[in-house]
């Protein structure tokens, strides 16, 4: 009795954990399946290799290389960017440095309440403070305000990362006489390195797929960006635009844009994995 | 036995973890080019006392030392000039579970060397190969010096730890229950290597395995509840210990 009590509860369990993996998976599946075969049709090579020409949103001819360019450029400036200042930040937020400090302790806070703001929030703040400087909607103002947004999420994915290195493996190499410096840079790192590709891949994905932050930093443009005092358009902002118009061909034109989106991350992804692979034959376990 | 100058002394040396008393007035010699083993039982502070001769104990939070430990006649603690750095390089270690380092097996070894001093890649070789050899890999690892260290069994990577610690060239050895993890081939590997190490080297071995002292130590340091209770000869506490917490640890009443 007591024992195939015991198998019920176990069943009931493996029951859950099954569906609830099902309907994760199958909403993604979806979310591809809808945006593929939505976007499918309107894809053609001009799509991506011209920009929109006159008439584009009421249907007529052109592309959105000005979106996928501007996303482009907008998401790896600020990956880069943040990247710069956040790799310092984890390696100072572990215990070789300020670790279990209370200063830490608020870091770290902060941080996951910046992760939680709305995106919309900080591309109110970055207008307000480039309207104090004076500088316009621009492809540098939509770099600060991605990177200023994709900080915290990448902090803290390589924080997490970092703190699991085992004390042990640092020891060994304070053991040898390598002060901090050497440590983190010759060990924790090439030990991390999956997991910083990994952290820099999560904020990339959400740098390029945010909309509500570069709307009034980065602008919008039908051209390419020349310098980056330009307005830049984005792949975000070309789906919105296209899917508001009343005309079902530019709706179309948003479904691929937004596969556009997914191949870039995609794509991304798998190269970024394939050269962390490089390094992972090498982890201590 | 000739009666050799310390390489490391302890003095009066007091450590606890928050209020957690971990050691508690340790006063020893450690003497030059012998193999001391700290025997005890577990959580006596056999490896809290060898983290503080290389300052790895620095490492630890909410640590309280006081007391001198010495090497080479400078006060490691309270001498300003002395770098913790170098009393580091001063010492090999060898740590309970083998870490070897996420590199390849060359650059294990090369680490201490590369990081002290700038080598050509000739002297970067020879320095490898002869550390290598000293532990006995390299007949194993020479066609595959590239190859991650990960890749290597427990015992093997055991042996590059303790190559890449000497590779700094150290004067002492410390080694915190180096064989607990290894199988008996590799551990017995391990301790003939030390056996032939003290020719040059100060080696001191931290273990709880009473045969392991029996084979290795020239000289024992009884630690009981973070007390040192004795210290002597090997021959003498094996086998004529004055204390009875001795006598017993050493007859198998308490371990």
């Amino acid at each position: 009795m007591r024992l195939s009590a015991k198998k019920t509860e176990e069943n009931i369990f493996k029951v859950l954990m099954i569906t609830s993996t099902g309907v994760v998976v199958g909403s993604l599946l979806m979310v591809f399946a809808v945006v593929l075969i939505k976007g499918a049709p309107a894809m053609s090579l001009s799509m991506i290799t011209s920009v929109p020409q006159g008439g584009y949103y009421l249907g007529k001819g052109g592309g959105i290389l000005n979106a996928i360019v501007g996303s482009l450029y907008l998401a790896f400036g600020a990956t880069i960017l943040a990247l710069l200042l956040a790799l310092p930040v984890a390696l100072y937020l572990q215990k070789d440095y300020i670790g279990k400090s209370r200063f830490a302790r608020v870091v770290r806070f902060s941080l996951d309440v910046l992760w939680g703001v709305p995106s919309i929030v900080y591309g109110v703040f970055g207008f307000i403070i480039m309207l104090y400087l004076g500088i316009r909607a621009s492809l540098l103002g939509g770099i600060f305000v991605l990177a200023l947004l994709e900080l915290p999420i990448m902090i803290r994915a390589m924080d997490e990362v970092i703190k699991m290195v085992p004390q042990e493996l640092k020891e060994a190499s304070y053991a040898t006489g390598a002060n901090r410096l050497e440590t983190v840079s010759r060990v924790v790192l090439r030990q991390v390195s999956p997991g910083i590709v990994s952290a820099v891949i999560l904020a990339f994905g959400r740098g390029i797929g945010d909309a509500a932050s570069i709307l009034f930093t980065a602008g919008y443009t039908d051209r390419l960006p020349h310098s980056l005092l330009d307005p830049v358009a984005s792949l975000p902002l070309a789906v919105f635009f296209q899917i508001s118009t009343p005309f079902p061909e530019v709706q179309q034109r948003a479904y691929a844009s937004a596969l556009v989106l997914l191949i870039i991350v995609l794509a991304l992804s798998i190269l970024s994995r394939t050269i962390a692979k490089r390094y992972t034959k090498y982890i201590i376990r | 036995m000739g009666i050799n100058r310390p390489h490391i002394s302890v003095r009066n040396l007091t450590v606890a973890y928050g209020i957690n008393q971990a050691l508690e007035d340790i006063t020893v010699d450690i003497p030059d080019k012998q193999i001391t083993v700290i025997i005890g039982p577990s959580g006596c502070g056999k490896t809290t006392l060898l983290k503080c001769f290389n300052r790895l104990i620095d490492l630890t939070d909410d640590v309280n030392i006081s007391g001198t430990v010495m090497v080479d006649g400078a006060d490691i603690y309270k001498d300003q000039s002395v770098d913790p750095i170098y009393v580091r390089k001063k010492m090999g270690l060898l740590s309970q579970k083998p870490f070897p380092l996420p590199m390849s097996i060359y650059d294990n070894v090369a680490y201490g060397p590369r990081l002290h001093m700038r080598h050509n890649k000739k002297e970067l070789d020879t320095m490898v190969e002869k550390h290598l050899k000293l532990v006995g890999l390299w007949e194993e690892v020479k066609n595959r010096l590239s190859d991650p260290a990960s890749k290597l069994s427990m015992g093997q990577q055991q042996r590059l730890c303790l190559a890449r610690g000497l590779a700094v060239e150290p004067e002492i050895l410390l080694a915190d229950e180096p064989t607990s993890a290894l199988d008996p081939i590799s551990a017995q590997h391990i301790e003939k290597t030390f056996a032939e190490l003290k020719k040059s080297y100060t080696v001191v071995v931290v273990t709880h395995i009473l045969r392991q002292a029996r084979r290795l130590a020239d000289y024992i340091v009884f630690l009981y509840m973070g007390r040192l209770i004795e210290h002597g000869p090997a021959h003498v506490i094996l086998n004529n210990p004055k204390e009875p917490k001795t006598q017993a640890y050493i007859s198998g009443e308490i371990s």
